[in-house]
């Protein structure tokens, strides 16, 4: 029969207080094997606390083909930032 | 696509790269660079899973609990190499299976190094201390290579790699300070690993193929005889601080260029080793293709298990 692995992404959180970050993929039969994988792979060295783990077909990503319409509307848009706005040099902190 | 559009497409790609970002996997790229990540990122997990075999060896028979974790954990730490570097060499379209054919059939080519064979325990020293240094030294550029999952993989190599090459540097420095029959022992393992070593940096310029292009796509930014010098440089004074001797007769200290002068590498032997003649490269390929076909039940074991366990959910869900 001889099936294939399928891939997962993995994501890990070094420390609490912050936030999973993509660490890489990994191949394996069930979830429960992508975090035991997981953790053998990528924390060694105590590199995390928490592991996520997704099977890399569930993510759906947006194409760089698309990125000047999707991104690029905000360069434009400096009201979106404090500095655009003048305040008198009398006030310090604002 | 018209060919005028991808002539464009080409001429921004390479600007891109020149400007220092990084090309990430769902980004347009010409097939030549593809093609040539899938080979090179390939070749080095290749490298990293044949490159357990000699070591693996040895790990029974280390001299102590102390030699033996340590062993252990550099060998784990190539299997964990071997699978960031598969990982990122599959975002460039190609499975891990197909990866795994090329590797079996002998279509893909792996480090020569790990042909060559590990005949007494201080060629685990000889190994860290020189095959990872020269390792570091060929990989630390690539952290900063163009195609973001390759450098991103390169950073976390490197920051394990030298572990590797300071605990291969002890037992070298343990074998020379012991008896004579271990200091003999430590050097005979120094003869026999160094022109290999130097071997690993390639071809030199002249004969190399691939430089000028790997050169502007930063899989490459020092060319192989400026690496190769920069590894002799630094490792004859290892050498010679623990009383080890270069088995090189023409190897002397160029005060003009700041540099050793060194004797002429064997390039037959390394030809001969590349393409399948060295030592151990039968041997290598039938451990290597033996472990994976007496592992498939185990895979398929795998699956049928976790198939199972989904329907069992998928019941008492009804």
């Amino acid at each position: 029969m001889s099936k294939n692995w399928p891939l997962w992404e993995v994501f890990v959180r070094s420390k609490n207080g912050l936030e999973h970050r993509h660490f890489g993929s990994l191949h394996a039969a069930d979830a429960e094997m992508a975090l035991e994988n997981a953790r053998d792979v990528y924390t060694r060295r105590n590199e995390g606390v928490s592991i996520w783990v997704v099977e890399s077909k569930y993510i759906t990503a947006s194409n760089p083909v698309d990125n000047g319409e999707l991104f690029e509307p905000a360069q434009d848009k400096v009201y979106r930032h404090p500095t655009f706005y003048d305040i008198p040099d009398e006030i310090k902190h604002m | 696509m018209s060919e005028n559009q991808i002539k464009n497409l080409e001429t921004e790609f390479e600007a891109r790269i020149a400007r220092d970002e990084k090309i990430e996997p769902k980004d347009w790229m010409p097939e030549k660079y593809r093609q040539t990540h899938i080979r090179q990122i390939s070749q080095h997990a290749h490298s990293e899973i044949v490159g357990m075999l000699p070591e693996g060896n040895w790990i029974t028979r280390a001299p102590s609990l102390r030699r033996k974790v340590a062993l252990l954990a550099k060998v784990q730490d190539e299997a964990g190499h071997g699978l960031y570097l598969y990982s990122a060499c599959e975002t460039l379209g190609i499975s891990r299976e197909e990866l795994y054919e090329q590797l079996h059939t002998g279509k893909a080519k792996y480090s020569s190094i790990f042909n060559y064979p590990t005949i007494t325990w201080a060629d685990m020293g000889a190994i860290g201390w020189l095959v990872d240094g020269a390792a570091i030294i060929n990989q630390v550029p690539l952290c900063n290579t163009s195609y973001g999952p390759y450098a991103r993989a390169m950073i976390r190599v490197c920051k394990e790699e030298s572990f590797h090459q300071r605990q291969g540097y002890e037992i070298m420095m343990t074998l020379a300070n012991g008896t004579p029959e271990q200091k003999e022992m430590a050097q005979d393992a120094l003869n026999r690993w160094w022109w290999p070593s130097l071997m690993m940096f390639g071809p030199t310029d002249a004969e190399s193929v691939h430089t000028a292009q790997s050169m502007k796509w930063k899989l490459k930014r020092k060319t192989n005889d400026e690496l190769r010098q920069q590894f002799v440089d630094q490792t004859v004074p290892q050498a010679e601080l623990i009383g080890l001797t270069i088995p090189d007769p023409d190897l002397k200290w160029n005060e003009e260029r700041q540099s050793y002068d060194f004797g002429p590498i064997d390039w037959d032997e390394f030809w001969q080793v590349v393409k399948g003649h060295g030592p151990m490269n039968k041997e290598r390929m039938k451990a290597r293709v033996s472990a994976w076909e007496n592992g498939a039940w185990v895979r398929d074991a795998a699956v049928a298990y976790a198939e199972k366990k989904k329907e069992y959910k998928s019941k008492e869900a009804v």
